[in-house]
């Protein structure tokens, strides 16, 4: 199996997700079988492919530099667990 | 640990540079969201990419890329025929998607080199590159009686940000700062950006490390970060010398680490790492496909470049006889070159070039300090080229005096009037007609029979006393040579 217990919690407490052990367990069998899967991909000589990031063949996709308009702090606000004379409140974050 | 001999004598200091730099646009980097943040309230200038809202996608500013480009030309940069944008991420709340789009290993500027002249000699410092980035969010740190949090504007957050990084081709606090004067100077004049430290736009960290003469292999290297006035940056870096100095001396080693500087101690302090080593596990932006740049858009940046600061102190020095100090003065801005040259043109006697540079470079200059603010420019004093020019020509034909012509730019700060119309509507013109002021020099002698005496007696100085009591009285507006030959001839008759 190529995926730990303990990494499906790490990977739950970084999508700050609360799973229970069942869950844990269930999402564990499940994101490994995925992970299987798509190891068969590796079973691809690719050594002659050189990498690439894109699937599709755009280039230079950009826009004018012409200002819209910003939201309403309000409606941006609402969505935040927590906030403070405007601003987005967070726990304490180290420079 | 006393080091009272200079550190230099025994290490070599080697520095880099990373200046970051905020482009001028309308819009953020990535979406139209209205950029120029300063004085704005808290998170008022968002959108749902800034955010990073579930299925928002960015689009890329086509004049930030502009922008960079043509900075990089300005500096000797090549421009890649590819370039492309990738992900750094990193668990940190200033960008609410977790990651900052920024260039990893294809920037649109790589090379460069930049001449200075620092410590009376010239050096020539190499850029690595210059890439494109998102600047992040402010966060406020507040205490709440012992437990701290933060507070987020994401106001800056996606504001176009160039960040330039030099080799270590820097070796003293003067060097990095006169380079950096340069760059901030090449950033204004291509209009690329306000570079404003005091407002963040241009924003500087210093890699600093020592090694003993001769040492092929670089010493441990300490990044300085907040270093907000060109000030900081002189006094951080040679904190910095003597402290790694006094480690190397007392035979340790200096450990590689980044570390603050503090305005008021003067000191950098160790600033604590983020948890566990860097790893931004970079990989190219899938939202964003990449670039090709077109030679035709470069030749174009290229076409479109202004004049550059030393090009152009160079011409004024040839073309208008100006000293090297005057042209690079009146090259410092490209505003104020403008100023002059149009001033110059409106004039048309190329003799009266440096006439026009006097004034400028005096009476101007000082009233452009007084308005006390750094990007003052002539405008802001309420005149024009256009002033100066007719300044500049009233004196030369002799209409009015030097002394008159200081009172005439004088009333011209104050009421925007060009000197042609302030001369006539207070009738300041030279008295130039012999009879006209033949009664006052009649009435001058009749009254100051001691400084007459001294006269005749052979004391030339008294002349001079005469002349003075003419200019007074007829408020400057006589030639104080057709005096003086006006006095000596009434005595002397």
């Amino acid at each position: 199996m190529s995926l730990s217990i303990d990494e499906v919690k790490h990977i739950a407490r970084l999508a700050r997700v609360n799973l229970s052990d069942a869950e844990v367990t269930w999402m564990h069998d499940q994101l490994a079988s995925i992970l299987d899967h798509f190891e068969m991909l590796s079973e691809i000589d690719t050594d002659e492919v050189p990498p690439t990031a894109q699937s599709f063949e755009l280039t230079n996709v950009d826009r004018p530099d012409i200002a819209g308009a910003s939201i309403a702090r309000d409606s941006a606000l609402a969505g935040a667990p927590r906030q403070e004379d405007g601003y987005y409140r967070v726990r304490a974050v180290l420079d | 640990m006393t080091t009272t001999t200079d550190p230099t004598d025994k290490y070599e200091v080697v520095i880099g540079l990373e200046v970051h730099c905020q482009l001028r646009t309308q819009s953020k980097m990535f979406s139209d969201c209205p950029r120029d943040y300063f004085d704005r309230e808290p998170n008022t200038l968002i959108d749902p990419v800034t955010l990073g809202l579930p299925g928002t996608l960015p689009v890329i500013n086509e004049q930030a890329v502009s922008y960079t480009i043509l900075a990089g030309l300005a500096l000797g940069c090549r421009i890649p025929e590819f370039a492309k944008f990738d992900r750094k991420n990193y668990p940190y709340p200033d960008l609410p998607k977790g990651y900052q789009i920024t260039q990893y290993d294809q920037p649109f500027c790589l090379d460069g080199e930049v001449a200075i002249n620092a410590d009376g000699r010239e050096r020539t410092v190499r850029l690595e590159r210059i890439h494109l980035e998102e600047d992040t969010g402010r966060l406020l740190h507040r205490d709440d009686g012992g437990k701290g949090y933060s507070l987020i504007d994401f106001n800056r957050a996606g504001v176009p940000l160039m960040e330039l990084v030099t080799k270590p081709d820097l070796h003293t606090s003067e060097e990095a700062v006169v380079f950096l004067r340069y760059l901030r100077q090449i950033f204004r004049y291509t209009g690329v950006s306000d570079s404003d430290l005091e407002k963040g736009s241009f924003r500087c960290d210093a890699n600093i490390s020592l090694r003993t003469h001769g040492a092929q292999e670089l010493g441990a290297k300490v990044e300085i970060k907040n270093m907000n006035s060109f000030r900081s940056v002189q006094r951080a870096i040679e904190f910095e010398i003597i402290r790694q100095a006094a480690v190397l001396d007392a035979g340790g080693t200096v450990e590689q680490e980044t570390r603050g500087f503090v305005d008021g101690t003067g000191e950098t302090v160790s600033q604590r790492s983020k948890e566990g080593a860097h790893d931004y596990r970079y990989f190219p932006e899938p939202d964003l496909p990449p670039l090709r740049i077109e030679t035709a858009m470069v030749d174009e940046l290229r076409a479109s470049l202004p004049e550059l600061p030393r090009a152009r102190a160079a011409r004024f020095e040839s073309a208008y006889g100006l000293s090297r100090d005057e042209a690079r003065t009146l090259t410092e801005t490209r505003q104020r070159a403008e100023d002059y040259e149009a001033a110059v043109t409106l004039v048309g006697d190329l003799d009266l070039a440096s006439t026009v540079a006097h004034w400028l470079i005096g009476d101007i200059a000082g009233r452009i300090n007084e308005l006390g603010r750094a990007d003052a420019e002539l405008i802001d004093t309420g005149i024009t080229p256009k002033h100066i020019a007719q300044l500049v020509q009233l004196v030369d034909e002799g209409t009015i005096t030097a002394s008159t012509a200081k009172d005439v730019l004088g009333f011209a700060f104050d009421s925007g009037d060009l000197p042609e119309t302030i001369v006539e509507e207070q009738n300041l013109k030279q008295v130039t007609d012999v009879h006209a002021i033949k009664d006052i020099v009649v009435t001058i002698i009749e009254n100051n029979p001691k400084a007459v005496d001294d006269y005749r007696g052979g004391k030339e100085s008294a002349i001079k006393f005469l002349v003075g009591q003419v200019m007074r009285e007829t408020k400057g507006r006589t030639d104080p040579n057709s005096a003086a030959d006006l006095i000596k001839t009434t005595i002397d008759s």
